[in-house]
């Protein structure tokens, strides 16, 4: 009973935080490919062809800034063993670590050099760009801040910068400019969190302005990442937060589900009580008194 | 050394008639020399046995499990048979592959560690056996070497070696008694060690080496013995003796055993013949085994459980790894299939599916929980150390507490059904006290039966308060302790201080004590400081009548070849007068004749016929009276028949051991008739001896007259009774084995209530037909009659007892009659095994463990308890009394028999709820976060890959969820001791086992699997991809690892807490301190440098603390795990209480103590229908008092 008077309300205020919170998704892989490659898309992918998309999108109701962008990408297996273990901590940390690859394999080397930051993960890096605009004027999207603080100061050093990276004969993701140091480049920073599910956010920038609703959002994009080999999906995603994060009404609803169970326990106990009153201490339901066999 | 003169001059062989005659010179039809009878000792050559084909073993004996260099392979291969053990020792080795899912050591260390610590304690273990060893093979005995008695260890006493030894030593090994101090080369042992019987045996040297008494005779002695081999039979040797080119046979009665001690007799010379571990002791001597016990034996079971769900799991997801690689990999271009090693091979799925098994089975581990058999040793450790510690089984009179000496079967004790037990040194003393006795049809003696005193108080009082009579009894017991002379508990002051000289028929008086005084076989030993006379005495009832004498004024104080002096202290003309006995015949005690008699030539010519017998013998199927003494009275000896009949059947019920006395005048005539005709039977040779010289007795045992009877107490050791009825209401049965006569095992019955009056008694005994199948036939009937009678018994209130004797248990015990026993057995209220031999004591054990499938209890004190004790699931030894043997073969030591009672009722009962409770909750434990492995996995492409932290993975069994399982394991209690020996039915939950079924395993399991559903579910869907907080960052692989974790903790925790129902300040610490430790242990982890922490860096300050999304859920899901053993408990207690909780919700409101009335009243119906003990003869008694009254009215 005291379960569910706590959890009720609790959840009524988690719906209310999640139903405030404003998102708009769109997904792009398909209608990103040109008719004529719709059947071969990894082709397309793998091509040199120009890969710019344009998409609309409309502002359902008053987003507040910040507005933050996300890409979701679906069925991409990020927490493979194979996947996760191959990076080098240390590399990406202190200059003084760049020959250490040994964790890295198979991306470890290229043309005989270690590559700087080495492994799968980096060298995956998501490389699909979005340019908003809205009514001809361009939405400036802010890379800053969009990875932990910890890891831009500690984990990813600033002395590290990109070195024979995407230089070998396979180019996995995007290039790094060798001139910015790892510590700056967010964008590798929260890539290199793996994501815990196959299906997963993460985020692109932000947005410093206000949406009205039914704006429209032109969204120019470079559809350069393949997704096609694995059939994953490929999301867009505009997010307002509230206190509790992102559009979240599971977590409401949960805390309504399990306050309103233990409300329907507690009563029914309580029937069970009226109806079939057992005093409590009352030594008549000791075993030698219930069954007169004995022991 | 006066003392040691006066011995010399006497001769004990007149003493004894039967038991005893001079081996047959030249009768050798045993197959000596042949196979099974190859043993040749070379008497005095120990030389000669230095080389093969005589080199037998060295009398060195170990006992020890290990050696000094087979301790590591041997420990290493006990600790790896554990299964789980083997399984970890597996994943350990392939951890140092690249399949791990986890780093090497994490895998590693907990191992070692583990094994480490077992192995510690089994070092530790053995070690205390070696020093127990080291003692008594480094123990002196005086050997002759060339020409003096030198001092040797016991170890370098070789085969062949002449030895002597002294009084109350112990023999080194199996010798042949050559002579002793006696002119007859009789000498007495104590054979306690052995067989258990506390009465001395005589044992008599060949007559050929009588001479051979003094040190300087054995310079040229020489001589071979040839003999049987090596073998356990305690009663049977087979031998020859060749000496100066005569060849003698050697018979069990010249054969002093080791382990039996020298006993009134100053020394004896001796041949060693078996030394070592070939002595017949030390044959009879099982392996200890290792014992564990029975929830430990089904945890077992779970572990097989869960590992086939482990494997299981494991092959579903090397499948599936096996699929998604052959399938969808070639897709992942991020992960450079083209490129990938063997273990992501494409190609080649079946090889990548198998190496991932490994990985998998390695992943899933957490599923049985490495920590569980530290833990469980820890918390079995420290409940060790409670029993060790608990005053209230600490023994103030020795000074010795309770211990634990094996730790592995604490809760065993909680689910004891049936307890067999010793009976001397175990239920009773081995002291006698002279109580009551009956003189002429007067009883005397003032303290009235405890029985009867008790169910008085019960008629009168409201029966409600019949709580009050553990008071009673115990204040009685303690009563009968104040008694400050050894053997003498004797209150009446009609009969001390020479006031029997006051009483009417004080003729009779003086002869009754005269006969005590004068019919025995003991010796007096002036005790030099107080100046009065200590007897030694062939058994503790006959010293205890001597004292009884003294006491009275008639004191024995003189013994010579042929006669007894006795000192009357309280004579007509007030002065102290010696009379002197001339001895004319001895007609001893034996088991068979149950009688003694002495024929004596009083100082004014008369000659007295005085007899002392048991008044009654055990019949073939029901004890009835039959009586020894009466039967052989005389017409006009019978004038006191009734009153003392009356007195000896209260004696009997009261359990004690009644001798009836009797006399007769002979005249010089018949007297010299009949001794002519005994001489001659004596003196003759061959199997006919024995018959003839019954009937010579019989023919002058008769025509008595009856005089009195005395009442001896087997004295009790403090306590007995009432434990043995707070056990009874426990409902534990209680078999009695002894290695004691029967009359004695029945008196005991008696006293400790294990028998009454009106129970019925089914006494199975051998025939004495020779015929083999005859007596199988014979016993098989009255096994098959004792069943018919318990099945057509209409009577509720009927109980049944079964007595049996070693004799009829070797047939008893054949594979095709033993479970028709059993089946007997346990119907009966108390079963009483008489006159067993140590090995039959565990053959019943085993057959009672075995037969029944119950947990089994074997109690005793000595040597020849010792087979018992390693057979019984659980053996506890009596320790402060002589002789550790029992106490080093236990598992538990008390120092009284009534501290079993708290042993069991409340140990027992607390270590196995909490033993079971622990178990449970440790597999629930692993199952619900194992299981979030498994489904983590699954999304993860079935890879390996875990969410956790190994950090936290490692941490989790180790620290942060064992410190809250290890408390519950230690200090739970779900009453407090009082209620527990308050409601002793309590009890009957171990043995029913309610708290370690299946039922409750796979809920807990269940319970689990549930926890994990969700635990993981909720975490995922909440975390799915949405932002967690407010600065639009997702949740990655470590934010939402560590949100599950830290739910897992919670819930963990919360569930113990619903569970424990007992909370100290330590249950409270450990449970909030592994809740604390977890937050603390994130913050430090998170601070320290990213080299260490990587992506759990900062993770709880930075990421997780601000966001309330993560408090929000561990809130939800904590609360949402336990939700399902919430409504269980609340439905449970609702509709379907346990005892226990009726009782916390009586001692929660008070009502105790509000309501004392029902309280009592709910005391005394949890105990009604036991069968056996105190109250249930009050009962009995109160039965039968009211039906008399009825018939009255």
């Amino acid at each position: 009973m005291l379960v569910s008077i706590v959890f009720i309300p609790i959840g009524v205020v988690s719906l209310f935080a999640s139903r405030d919170v404003v998102e708009i998704i769109d997904q792009y892989e398909t209608e990103c490919v040109p008719q004529n490659f719709r059947n071969d898309k990894v082709s397309f992918i793998q091509s040199n062809a120009n890969k710019t998309c344009t998409r609309r999108l409309t502002v359902t109701k008053l987003m507040k800034k910040p507005i933050y962008v996300y890409y979701q990408l679906d069925n991409f297996y990020q927490n493979h063993r194979r996947y996760v273990k191959s990076r080098s901590d240390s590399q990406l940390k202190d200059n003084s670590g760049w020959d250490e690859v040994s964790s890295c394999k198979p991306e470890d080397m290229s043309n005989g050099q270690p590559i700087v930051p080495c492994g799968l993960i980096a060298w995956s890096l998501f490389n699909d760009t979005y340019n908003f605009s809205l009514n001809n004027q361009q939405l400036a999207v802010n890379k800053k801040g969009i990875s932990w603080k910890s890891d831009r100061d500690r984990k990813f050093g600033r002395n590290v910068f990109p070195r024979n990276f995407q230089n070998g004969t396979l180019i996995g993701g995007k290039s790094l400019d060798p001139t910015v140091p790892l510590s700056k480049q967010e964008d590798l920073i929260v890539w290199m969190r793996t994501a815990a599910l196959p299906t997963f956010r993460k985020l692109y920038g932000k947005i410093e302005w206000d949406l009205q609703p039914n704006e429209v959002i032109h969204v120019t994009l470079e559809n350069n990442y393949n997704t096609y080999s694995f059939s994953g999906k490929k999301k867009l995603v505009l997010s307002t937060t509230s206190w509790l994060g992102g559009k979240n009404d599971f977590l409401g609803i949960a805390y309504l589900t399990v306050g309103g169970l233990c409300f329907f326990l507690a009563l029914s106990f309580t029937v069970v009580y009226l109806v079939k009153p057992r005093r409590l201490g009352d030594p008549s339901y000791l075993s030698w008194n219930r069954n007169p066999g004995g022991h | 050394m006066a003392k040691g003169r006066i011995r010399r001059k006497l001769r004990k062989s007149h003493l004894y008639t039967f038991c005893l005659y001079p081996g047959a010179a030249g009768k050798c039809g045993q197959p000596v020399g042949g196979p099974g009878f190859s043993r040749t000792v070379h008497c005095n050559e120990p030389q000669m046995h230095s080389q093969k084909p005589f080199k037998y073993r060295a009398n060195d004996i170990s006992t020890t499990k290990y050696s000094f260099l087979s301790f590591l392979p041997k420990a290493l291969y006990e600790q790896f048979n554990r299964v789980a053990n083997l399984y970890f020792l597996g994943c350990a080795i392939a951890s140092l592959t690249p399949l791990s899912p986890f780093s090497a050591v994490s895998m590693i260390a907990p191992l070692a560690f583990v094994v480490g610590l077992s192995m510690a304690k089994e070092a530790l273990e053995d070690w205390r056996r070696f020093m127990q060893d080291m003692e008594v093979n480094s123990r002196k005995v005086k050997v002759h070497a060339g020409e003096a008695f030198d001092k040797k260890a016991w170890q370098n006493v070789r085969v062949g070696d002449v030895v002597r030894v002294e009084k109350d030593q112990f023999f080194p090994s199996d010798l042949l008694l050559l002579s002793s101090n006696n002119e007859d080369g009789i000498c007495y042992v104590e054979t306690m060690n052995l067989d258990g019987e506390t009465n001395l045996k005589p044992k008599r040297a060949l007559e050929v080496t009588l001479d051979l008494d003094e040190d300087e005779d054995f310079k040229n002695f020489k001589g071979i013995i040839k003999c049987e081999d090596p073998n356990p039979s305690l009663y049977t040797f087979v031998g020859n003796f060749e000496y100066n080119g005569q060849v003698y046979a050697i018979d069990p009665s010249q054969i002093l055993l080791r382990d039996s001690k020298l006993r009134n007799t100053a020394f004896v010379y001796g041949i060693v013949i078996f030394t070592g571990h070939d002595s017949k002791v030390m044959q009879n001597s099982t392996k200890s085994p290792s014992k564990r016990s029975r929830i430990e034996r089904k945890m077992d079971y779970i572990i097989y459980v869960l590992f086939s769900v482990l494997l299981v799991i494991s092959l579903i997801s090397s499948f599936g790894f096996a699929v998604e690689i052959k399938y969808s990999m070639p897709g992942w271009w991020f992960m450079r299939p083209q490129e990938a090693d063997e273990y992501y091979n494409p190609r080649e799925p079946v090889t990548s599916g198998i190496s991932h098994m490994v990985t998998a089975l390695m992943l899933y581990g957490y599923l049985i929980p490495i920590s569980l058999y530290v833990s469980i040793e820890v918390v079995k450790v420290l409940q060790a150390t409670f029993i060790n510690q608990d005053i209230l089984m600490y023994d103030e009179e020795t000074g010795i507490p309770a211990q634990a000496r094996t730790s592995n079967l604490n809760e065993e004790l909680g689910q004891v059904d049936t307890i067999l037990s010793d009976k001397t040194g175990t239920l009773t003393c081995n002291q006698m006290d002279f109580l009551k006795c009956s003189i002429a049809g007067t009883a005397y003696g003032s303290s009235s039966s405890d029985v009867e005193l008790a169910a008085e108080q019960q008629m009168a009082n409201d029966p409600v308060n019949k709580v009050e009579l553990e008071a009673v009894v115990s204040s009685l017991s303690e009563k009968g302790h104040k008694s400050s002379i050894k053997g003498f508990n004797f209150e009446d002051s009609r009969l001390m201080n020479g006031n029997c000289l006051k009483e009417p028929k004080q003729e009779d008086i003086m002869l009754f004590f005269r006969i005590l005084a004068v019919c025995h076989t003991a010796i007096p030993e002036l005790n030099e400081e107080t100046g009065s006379y200590t007897y030694e005495a062939e058994s503790p009832d006959e010293g205890a009548f001597l004292v009884a004498a003294r006491e009275f004024g008639f004191e024995f104080f003189q013994r010579t070849q042929s006669s007894v002096t006795v000192r009357e202290k309280y004579t007509a003309s007030g002065n102290p007068i010696d009379r002197e006995y001339k001895i004319l015949n001895v007609l001893e005690f034996t088991s068979k004749r149950k009688r003694m008699t002495v024929i004596v030539r009083d100082e004014d010519g008369q000659i007295l016929l005085m007899c002392k017998g048991a008044d009654r013998l055990v019949s073939l199927l029901y004890l009835d009276l039959i009586s020894i003494i009466f039967d052989r009275l005389s017409k006009d000896g019978r004038f006191y028949q009734e009153d003392t009949t009356r007195h000896l059947n209260e004696y009997g019920e009261a359990g004690l051991r009644t001798l009836a006395l009797a006399y007769k005048k002979l005249e010089e005539s018949e007297y010299s008739a009949w001794n002519t005709e005994f001489q001659k039977a004596k003196t003759s040779i061959g199997a006919d001896r024995d018959i003839m010289l019954e009937k010579a007795a019989e023919m002058m045992e008769r025509d008595l007259i009856l005089i009195g009877a005395t009442a001896v107490e087997d004295k009790l050791q403090k306590g007995v009774p009432k434990c043995i009825d707070k056990l009874a209401q426990a409902g534990l049965k209680l078999w009695v084995l002894t290695g004691d006569k029967m009359e004695t095992a029945i008196n005991i019955g008696y006293a400790c209530s294990l028998l009454r009056q009106g129970m019925k008694q089914i006494c199975i005994q051998a025939t004495d037909s020779d015929v083999k199948e005859e007596v199988k036939v014979d016993i098989l009937k009255q096994i098959n009659n004792g069943s018919q009678t318990i099945r057509e018994e209409k009577d509720p209130y009927a109980s049944f007892a079964l007595i049996i004797d070693g004799k009829t248990l070797v047939y008893a015990l054949e594979d095709d009659m033993k479970h028709r026993f059993l089946d007997l057995g346990v119907r009966c209220a108390s079963v009483i095994c008489c006159r067993v031999s140590p090995k039959q004591k565990a053959l019943v054990t085993r057959l009672v463990k075995q037969g029944t499938g119950k947990t089994t209890l074997a109690i005793g004190d000595g040597a020849n308890d010792v087979g018992m004790i390693q057979e019984a699931d659980i053996g506890v030894g009596i320790s402060g009394v002589e002789g550790m043997q029992a106490v080093m073969a236990s598992d538990f030591s008390v120092s009284q028999f009534r501290f079993l009672e708290r042993l069991l009722v409340v140990h027992g009962h607390w270590c196995y709820k909490r033993i079971a409770q622990m178990i449970c909750y440790f597999f629930y434990k692993n199952i619900a976060f194992g299981l979030t492995l498994f489904y983590f996995e699954a999304f993860t492409g079935f890879s390996g890959q875990s969410v956790y932290d190994d950090w936290y993975m490692l941490l989790f069994n180790v620290v942060l969820t064992s410190l809250p399982v290890i408390s519950l394991g230690v200090l739970e209690q779900d009453v407090s001791s009082e209620v527990c020996l308050e409601f002793p039915a309590i009890y009957q939950q171990g043995p029913r086992n309610l708290f370690f079924d299946w039922y409750r395993i796979l809920g807990w399991m269940g319970n689990g699997l549930l926890a994990s559903l969700i635990i993981f579910f909720l975490n995922i869907v909440i975390f799915y991809n949405q932002a967690f907080c407010i600065g639009g960052q997702t949740a990655d692989m470590t934010a939402l690892g560590t949100t599950m974790f830290t739910c897992i903790i919670w819930s963990l925790n919360i569930q113990i807490v619903l569970t424990m129902s007992h909370f100290t300040w330590i249950q409270h610490a450990t449970i909030w301190g592994s809740i604390v430790t977890w937050y603390l242990f994130l913050a430090v982890y998170g601070a320290l440098s990213p080299d260490i922490s990587r992506d759990a860096y900062q993770i709880l300050v930075e990421a997780l603390a601000p966001a309330p999304i993560y408090w929000t859920t561990t809130l939800l899901v904590a609360v949402t795990c336990n939700l399902p053993y919430m409504a269980h408990i609340a439905y449970q207690r609702c509709l379907k209480p346990m005892d226990h909780h009726i009782i916390q919700e009586i001692k929660y409101y008070r009502k105790d103590v509000e309501d004392q009335h029902m309280w009592k009243r709910e005391q005394l119906k949890a105990r009604q229908k036991t069968k056996i003990g105190f109250t249930a003869r009050v009962e009995a008694k109160i039965r039968q008092l009211r039906s008399k009254m009825h018939k009255k009215q």
